[in-house]
């Protein structure tokens, strides 16, 4: 007799976790199944080199929902949000252009390169703040589905809709602007300065194969602002630990909810009868049985390996092939001796315990984009430098550091394939790049891990590596994420069901998938 | 001109936004950057590094120091070891709370009183007829206080004494590199840490080695600002703010008890006579008519009170120490009388001082709130105290 629970969650990553730890909340007999030796997915910290921790993909917190760290108590299970404030953007002049968080710093700053932006970079913020407001109760709402006349989609619409009513002429229209503008054009009608822009683009292209002037990029803009109106609550910056921490802090909520988590068990198929859930079965041969079977994984391999495509309409079948992944960044990590020295601001100072932003021109992004459109990684990539050593000391032995770069362009596709001569062809292009800022960074390298594309597929098993378990461009959104149809947690398969980033409202190191894929489960187990 | 440290040569320069606090007429950093938050962060973090010197030091010597301390403060002092250090309360005759701090017991014979407040004329009028002296020595030794999971691996640079076998309110003497030093396992924050007293001659000497050794640690000064979130959140009183001396008070209803404050603790119902004993025990037979607790403001009911004027929740910064107003079943029942937004515990958390019988941890009550110039009241429930309480304070 196969091992019997109520919930059989697949795959360890953050979303699964939540997901398990609030089914386990309401009593539920859950296990959490991950092939890696430890649970987190994208969020993990792994000693790469003895003494040198890394979060080896996913490197900030931003958007972890509040309402998941008040019901599952994250704090008390180690959630530890560290202050990271600063984004300093290296120039080439040998200047920089340095954002902080006191305003008054920061306006002074700014009119050192344009006054009329240091007044307008206020301004622009309000309007962020409530268009991210305006967009927030989107993230705690399963999506109704538009074309479905049932009750509880109907009200969702009406909800919906008078959500937006409530906006106000003005606010409505630079929504719609955001929701479709470049962001480098909508920026344009904000401010002068490039660096400025180019830097505030850059939010808008992280993790998606867009450039700062492709239509859409506008929206991932916002989509980085909305952590930022939890401002006080403060649920954004560097996790004590790395993002691994986060992790272990929500698997540490969900056993103490009761929940199993099994590690280095590989999940090979769902099993279905009768076209239901009934379990799944092991790389190892066992068989669990559970009533409901909720995939943590990207839609790819949610819909098309755990089950028989043959079990599902063929035209989800064809909409899950063309859902879009397209993995279009990289990340290096480096074990370094001593701290970079930049050139524009030498020494250590406070611009090395926040983002160093490499990123000094709207058509630097937008080149390194050209060279990735066309099947290439950028030559002169842009790149989200932190080191997480500054902030938290147990990163890296006393006196050496470790620094993190998000990098992009690196497409999944590359001309010719990844190999590991091009693997350190990119690492090399990152480093040299970095070195035109602070050329002491060559020397100073002790260990060097670069990633790419395929590593982050085969190591985290996300999809043509990219890192939101599917773009988050606007045709891939909320009641279209992953399917229209199918964006309410639900598939095909009766007691099958999908928790991943890859449905609403995805990605970041949000558990807003997991939780509201885990409270519409309980919904469907009470009718 | 208020009157600097010890170590303001080395504190000023750093105090970014001349954000100054008066501290028993010095001045000390409220905030060294322009926000606190990352001298906070370090608390919890890494290790900060704050200048206590203001406080009151007295050594109290003799053959009969120990029965002049016993006879002045609520605690068993006999029962003080060598090298030990006692938190305790001292009250007047009516068990009304004069004050609070730290006795170490240096030597046999040898003890050093702090306290918030200056304590030579109270400890004069206990020492009659007994064989002790009395020194005011506040200004000749510099403090400071190293907090932080960190700490003690800075300190282990320095000096080769047996830090790790230094326990929880135990003290050691040292040399920090030929810097003759006491290390106390003791602070204000809630966390691991220690409290360094050196001759004021010495002190920035010790500021120089600390911040040297302490680089590759994070380690970070920290102004009043980041102490105060912390001793909210180790649910730790303060003169002043959340009580007030019985020497000072004009009314009686501005007098506190140790029971009244939760201290409870450090009173000895079985050692021989001291100031305030007999009213002690007989509050303790009578049962307190308040207590001080934990409040924990609930979210949803705060994120509401902001919904309806369309502002996400607006979080104070720092702590706050103004008299608010709790409520009960419509009758005000207490008053918090200060209180945070923990970065850490992400909580809206106030110390509150309760009438019985509403102090009961997971009593519900209402905590009034002003959003948008309105008075309104959030939901709230009685949490115990400590709100954080890190094993490593202790192990």
């Amino acid at each position: 007799m196969p091992q019997r629970y109520d919930a059989i969650l697949i795959g360890g990553g953050h979303n699964a976790l939540v997901a398990a730890a609030y089914l386990a909340r309401a009593g539920r007999r859950v296990v959490v199944l991950e092939r890696r030796p430890l649970v987190g997915g994208a969020a993990v910290t792994e000693e790469i080199f003895p003494g040198f921790k890394f979060s080896v993909f996913s490197y900030v917190v931003s958007l972890l929902r509040p309402e998941i760290i008040r019901d599952l108590e994250l704090p008390r299970h180690g959630l530890q949000i560290l202050p990271l404030e600063s984004t300093v953007v290296p120039l080439d002049n040998g200047d920089h252009l340095g954002l902080w968080s006191d305003p008054d710093q920061s306006r002074r700053e700014l009119a050192r390169h344009s006054p009329l932006d240091a007044e307008a970079a206020p301004l622009f913020g309000r309007l962020m703040h409530h268009m991210a407001m305006a967009v927030k109760p989107i993230l705690a709402m399963v999506p109704p589905d538009p074309t479905s006349l049932a009750p509880s989609d109907l009200r969702g619409m009406l909800r919906f809709a008078g959500h937006f009513r409530s906006l106000g002429a003005e606010r409505f229209h630079a929504l719609h602007k955001l929701m479709t503008m470049a962001s480098a054009d909508y920026l344009d009608e904000w401010f002068e300065l490039d660096c400025l822009k180019a830097t505030k683009a850059a939010s808008g292209i992280i993790g998606t194969f867009l450039g700062p002037r492709s239509p859409g990029s506008a929206y991932v803009l916002l989509h980085h602002y909305m952590g930022e109106i939890d401002g006080a609550f403060r649920a954004w910056g560097f996790q004590k630990g790395g993002t691994g921490a986060i992790s272990e802090a929500i698997a540490s909520a969900a056993r103490a909810a009761g929940a199993e988590i099994r590690t280095e068990a590989p999940v090979e198929r769902v099993l279905v009868r009768n076209g239901r859930a009934t379990g799944v079965a092991l790389g190892s041969g066992e068989e669990l049985a559970a009533p409901v079977v909720v995939s943590g994984l990207d839609p790819r391999r949610t819909f098309l390996e755990l089950v028989d495509r043959a079990l599902l309409p063929e035209d989800v079948v064809t909409a899950i092939e063309r859902f879009k992944f397209r993995g279009s960044s990289g990340k290096v990590n480096l074990a370094l001796s001593e701290l970079p020295n930049f050139s524009c601001l030498p020494g250590p100072g406070p611009h090395l315990r926040g983002a160093i932003s490499i990123s000094p021109s709207v058509d630097y992004l937008e080149r390194a984009y050209d060279d990735a459109k066309y099947g290439e990684f950028s030559r002169e990539p842009y790149m989200d430098v932190a080191i997480p050593s500054m902030i938290d000391p147990g990163m890296a032995p006393p006196g050496k550091h470790v620094l993190s770069a998000f990098v992009q362009y690196a497409p999944y596709q590359l001309n010719g394939g990844w190999s590991d001569a091009r693997r350190e062809a990119f690492g090399d292009a990152v480093v040299n790049t970095l070195a035109r800022y602070a050329p002491n960074l060559p020397g100073a390298i002790i260990g060097r891990q670069v990633i790419t594309p395929v590593d982050i597929e085969r190591i985290t098993g996300l999809s043509e590596g990219n890192i939101f378990q599917g773009e988050l461009a606007l045709s891939q959104l909320f009641f279209l994420r992953p399917l229209p149809a199918w964006a309410s947690y639900r598939t095909p398969i009766r007691g099958y069901w999908q928790c991943g980033a890859g449905t609403h409202p995805g990605g970041g190191i949000m558990g807003a998938s997991g939780r509201l894929a885990a409270l519409e489960i309980l919904k469907g187990s009470r009718a | 001109m208020l009157k600097t440290t010890p170590f303001h040569s080395r504190t000023a320069p750093l105090v970014q936004g001349q954000a100054w606090r008066r501290w028993a007429g010095y001045m000390v950093a409220s905030a060294y950057e322009l926000l606190h938050e990352r001298e906070y962060a370090a608390i919890r973090n890494s290790a900060a590094l704050l200048d206590v010197s203001p406080l009151y030091k007295y050594l109290v010597t003799g053959p009969d120091a120990v029965r002049l301390l016993d006879r002045m403060v609520t605690r068993n002092v006999t029962k003080c070891g060598l090298n030990q250090v006692m938190y305790t309360t001292w009250c007047d005759v009516r068990g009304k709370v004069i004050d609070d701090g730290t006795i170490s017991r240096l030597g046999e014979r040898q003890f050093r009183l702090t306290s918030a407040e200056p304590n030579l004329r109270w400890l004069s009028l206990n020492a009659a007829g007994l064989d002790a002296a009395i020194e005011e020595v506040s200004e000749r030794i510099g403090a400071l206080a190293l907090q932080g999971p960190l700490s003690r691996a800075i300190l282990a640079q320095l000096c080769d004494a047996d830090l790790a076998g230094l326990k929880y309110f135990r003290l050691l003497q040292t040399t920090a590199r030929g810097i003759p030093l006491t290390i106390s396992r003791t602070g204000y924050t809630g966390d691991l840490g220690f409290e360094l007293w050196v001759d004021a001659s010495r002190a920035v000497e010790l500021w120089d080695l600390l911040v040297q050794a302490g680089t590759a640690y994070g380690i970070t000064p920290a102004g009043i600002w980041a102490l105060d979130l912390a001793r909210i959140e180790a649910g730790l009183v303060m003169l002043d703010v959340d009580y007030h001396s019985a020497q000072h008070a004009l009314i009686p209803a501005q007098e506190s008890s140790p029971l009244e404050l939760g201290l409870e603790w450090t009173v000895s119902w079985d050692k021989g006579p001291y100031n305030g004993r007999s009213a002690l025990r007989a509050e303790r037979e009578r049962g307190a008519a308040w207590r001080l607790a934990g409040l924990a403001v609930d979210w949803e009911s705060l994120e509401s009170l902001y919904r309806e004027v369309g502002l996400p929740p607006q979080l104070p910064g720092i702590a706050w120490r103004t008299s608010v107003p709790v409520y009960r079943g419509g009758r005000q029942i207490g008053y918090a009388s200060s209180g945070c937004w923990s970065p850490l515990l992400k909580q809206f958390l106030a110390l509150a001082h309760l009438q019985a019988p509403h102090f009961a941890p997971g009593t519900p009550v209402r905590f009034e709130l002003t959003v948008e110039h309105r008075r309104l009241q959030a939901d709230a429930r009685v949490v115990k105290l400590p709100f954080y309480d890190p094993a490593r304070k202790r192990a």
